[in-house]
């Protein structure tokens, strides 16, 4: 953990309807608890669904920082689908940003529609990893499934994120703010959802 | 869960920009509040809605922005607060009401808050508001931060009563739709009587009077935000250069400097009151250097107005070499971000500054090519594409190369492929019918192809009832799609005057569409969007139809609001023995012709699949396949 740095930028990139906003802002509150200044932007286009959403979630001990992190000053990213990561990594990476990634592709409908192509995993792994100081591949989306309810596979990530210790974060921490926040039932399937993410890694 | 309420001063919490507004609107004792929906506006009038109960609020979403300026003016002759909340765009609707609101002044406080989006992330332009402050002559405050909004928001009132008239406030999408520290203050909980005073006359006579008195107040209003501390510097006593920003700017002009290591010899004067400027602050300031930079979003706004104090006092403080949008340091479109600033700073400093090493660049470079366009489309199960799939075929089948006008609201995303780019025309708020109104009338000169107007249920109330009403009274011939989801889904699923309920949370009589549109004189017909062939036939008869306004009604819940109230009807799945996938249609016809994000294809079986993490069971597509490959069962007693 790196501890005694100033300031963190966290991106958290993703598709409309995947929870990418409220992981940003769950992981916002509890660094609010802990006295930091959090700034979250959130880019996401007119539509609820099927757009690219990026969230930026910039943690500082100092000051309010911007909404939008300056180009290749991303310290983490926890990506919810694959070419996402890359779309994220090409203004914001540079070789010490540590990655997160979910291994579900999301097909844009151009790709559908056999307009566009989606690229192999096998390139889009290769090309996150010369993009990257360390990259984590994770099948959130698949576990996700598994418990029952696809919508988890933000807080699977999440889960992850805490157990690879890429924040100045402890899995405790989080577990509390979540309980301020969801009533008993929801509380339950997200703590299994976070557990789910952290076996991946341990 | 709304902590807008909490009575606990001191206490910090993460608040997106326009739940800082709404706070500092409480603080201030607000009591009426009245929004169009709008993005980036939309969750001050929300947020304030859920509290309403608890503090003792009206808070209402009027029908558009003209009447919701003028549902807070009442509030405000009656002495009580009142805030209004709008987009850029909403402004120009509310823009007739304040150029005259601001002439015939308030008692109670009244805050205007518009909310713009540069970068047109949510709009159809990205208009900057701010102009309106200096056309109407009235005070503009821009924060800079999430507490700033939170602070300005209760500052406006007491601007406002100061000066007896409307006190404006800009939010952008970086401030409004971000997140970040607000720190609470006091919750006044005060009993209000209000009173209109019959023994003067709220007009805007006499004009010329009230016109002056407008210009009195600016020139009051500088010497006040003199002595404000939203206006502050940070830097060297003599700077070598020196900033002028405003707004969201300033947070990425703080880093900038930082990220290039310019903080000896660059000095930064935030300014939150940006019309009318602090004269002596700027005077003062502009004397310290010979350059400077302004950095803004949107429109040279705070640089023009910079300059022509330096005009006025060039005697006293020396010539300028001034840098921003005119010299082309600064975009002129487009928002902001800190990368734009170190870019102007290294050419005006001719300091050099690259964010990453040149291989690390060239391998983001090379990765651009492989990744997809995700265009913004339709989610799965949306009544739209259905209804547009329905209008497209309706007009193939008919010949004439008909059209569609389309109007605001998620059915604009018919512009994208995802919504086969039908969408030919657009403006504003109501356009759409507008337009097809005067389409209709070109017959005349031979003019042969049939408009067909678009228009959302929320819209509809908002402005396209009165084109309605043109088309009819001037006999146009035309077809309007009343696209009827039952919400202002694309701002956040606002009620509106078709839906039931208010923002008070109270029941109501909708008022039914179908009705208002048979009582003006249209022929009206009523349709299910997921019936294909019958929507189709019913556009077809109304194509036939040689004269008059018909107008469709096709109505069907919004997916999003559907999947909060109740369980997918359909479990949908692909039948691989029966799909010919590559030899379907025009090549794969679900998949490349219908596009629900629900459908996917299956390279290595050369099939079209449901990807059941995406599709919510709506079951359209199994009528549009060819084949019968798409096999639909009911969920129900399942």
């Amino acid at each position: 953990m790196k501890a005694e740095k100033e300031s963190y930028n966290l991106i958290i990139a993703g598709v409309g309807g995947q929870g990418n906003v409220l992981a940003s802002q769950l992981i916002g509150q509890v660094f609010i608890r802990k006295g930091y200044f959090v700034t979250i932007g959130e880019t996401y286009g007119a539509s609820q669904r099927g757009g690219a959403v990026m969230s930026h979630i910039r943690i500082s001990k100092a000051r309010q920082l911007s909404p939008l992190i300056p180009k290749g000053k991303a310290d983490v990213l926890m990506a919810l689908e694959p070419v996402e990561a890359i779309r994220v990594l090409i203004p914001y990476g540079s070789p010490h940003v540590v990655a997160l990634v979910n291994t579900r592709p999301l097909y844009p409908v151009d790709v559908t529609a056999g307009e566009a192509t989606y690229p192999e995993m096998e390139e889009i792994k290769r090309t996150l990893e010369g993009l990257t100081s360390r990259v984590y591949f994770i099948d959130a989306t698949e576990r996700a499934v598994h418990m029952g309810l696809p919508v988890l596979g933000n807080m699977i990530m999440v889960g992850a994120l805490l157990q690879l210790k890429l924040l100045p974060l402890d899995s405790e921490e989080f577990r509390e703010a979540l309980s301020k926040e969801f009533d008993t039932k929801r509380l339950h399937m997200n703590i299994k959802a976070l557990e789910q993410g952290a076996n991946a890694f341990r | 869960m709304s902590y807008l309420s909490l009575d606990e001063p001191g206490k910090q919490l993460l608040l997106m920009g326009n739940e800082a507004i709404a706070r500092g609107a409480l603080e201030a004792g607000v009591k009426v509040c009245a929004a169009y929906p709008g993005t980036p506006s939309s969750e001050i009038i929300a947020s304030l809605a859920e509290v309403a109960r608890d503090m003792d609020l009206y808070v209402e979403w009027s029908v558009n922005e003209k009447v919701a300026l003028e549902v807070a003016a009442s509030g405000a002759f009656s002495g009580l607060r009142a805030i209004c909340a709008m987009k850029q765009n909403g402004l120009n609707v509310a823009s007739d009401f304040l150029l005259n609101l601001n002439l015939i002044g308030v008692q109670g406080g009244l805050v205007l808050v518009t909310c713009d989006d540069p970068s047109s992330h949510s709009s159809t332009n990205e208009e900057d508001s701010r102009a309106f402050a200096k056309l109407a002559d009235l005070p503009l405050l821009e924060p800079a931060t999430f507490h700033e909004a939170k602070q300005m928001a209760t500052w406006a009132f007491t601007i406002s009563e100061e000066i007896g008239t409307v006190c404006m406030v800009r939010g952008v999408t970086r401030i409004s739709h971000a997140r970040g520290n607000v720190t609470l203050g006091n919750l006044p909980r005060k009993e209000v009587r209000p009173y209109f005073d019959t023994s003067r006359q709220r007009i805007t006579f006499p004009v010329t009077q009230k016109h002056a008195l407008l210009h009195e107040n600016l020139r009051r209003l500088e010497g006040i935000f003199d002595t404000c501390p939203f206006n502050s510097y940070h830097g060297p006593e003599h700077p070598e250069l020196l900033i002028i920003t405003c707004g969201s700017s300033w947070l990425y002009t703080q880093e900038a400097v930082e990220l290039m290591g310019a903080e000896g010899f660059v000095g930064i004067l935030k300014i939150g009151t940006t019309w009318p400027l602090p004269t002596q602050t700027m005077v003062e300031h502009l004397a310290t250097t010979d350059k400077v930079l302004i950095v803004e979003e949107v429109d040279p706004f705070l640089e023009g107005n910079v300059k022509e104090i330096a005009a006025d006092f060039a005697s006293q403080i020396g010539p300028k070499e001034f840098f921003g949008k005119r010299s082309q340091h600064i975009p002129c479109s487009g928002e902001m971000n800190t990368d734009r600033i170190t870019h102007a700073l290294s050419r005006i400093l001719d300091l050099t500054y690259e964010p990453r090493d040149p291989g690390y660049e060239a391998r983001a470079r090379a990765a651009e090519a492989m990744v997809p366009a995700r265009v913004l489309g339709f989610c799965p199960g949306c009544p739209h594409r259905a209804s547009y799939w329905s209008i497209n075929s309706a007009l193939q089948v008919d010949g004439r190369e008909g059209f569609i006008t389309g109007d605001i609201g998620c059915y604009h995303l018919a512009r994208t492929s995802a919504g086969w780019n039908l969408l030919k025309t657009s403006g504003a708020m109501g356009t759409g019918t507008g337009l097809a109104s005067g389409f209709g009338k070109l017959e005349r000169y031979g003019f042969s192809q049939p408009p067909i107007a678009v228009c959302g249920d929320s819209t509809f109330f908002h402005a396209a009832m009165p084109a309605l009403v043109n088309a009819i009274y001037s006999k146009s011939n035309l077809i309007m799609v009343i696209l009827d989801n039952s919400a202002t889904a694309m701002t956040g699923f606002q009620p509106h005057p078709g839906v039931g309920t208010n923002a008070m949370g109270q029941e109501v009589t909708p008022i039914d569409i179908e009705g208002v549109c048979r009582a003006f004189g249209a022929k009206v017909e009523v349709t299910d969007p997921f019936e294909l062939e019958a929507t189709k036939l019913k556009l077809l008869r109304m194509l036939d139809d040689p004269e008059g306004v018909k107008v469709l009604i096709m109505r069907r819940k919004c997916a999003l609001l559907r999947q909060k109230e109740e369980e997918p009807p359909y479990r949908v799945s692909v039948d691989p023995e029966k799909c010919i996938g590559e030899q379907c249609g025009c090549n794969r016809f679900c998949t490349r012709c219908f596009k629900c994000p629900g459908l996917i294809w299956d390279k290595k079986s050369a099939r079209a699949k449901i990807d059941e993490v995406v599709c919510v069971g709506c079951g359209v597509c199994a009528d549009i396949c060819p084949e019968g490959a798409i096999v639909r069962e009911e969920m129900g007693g399942a």
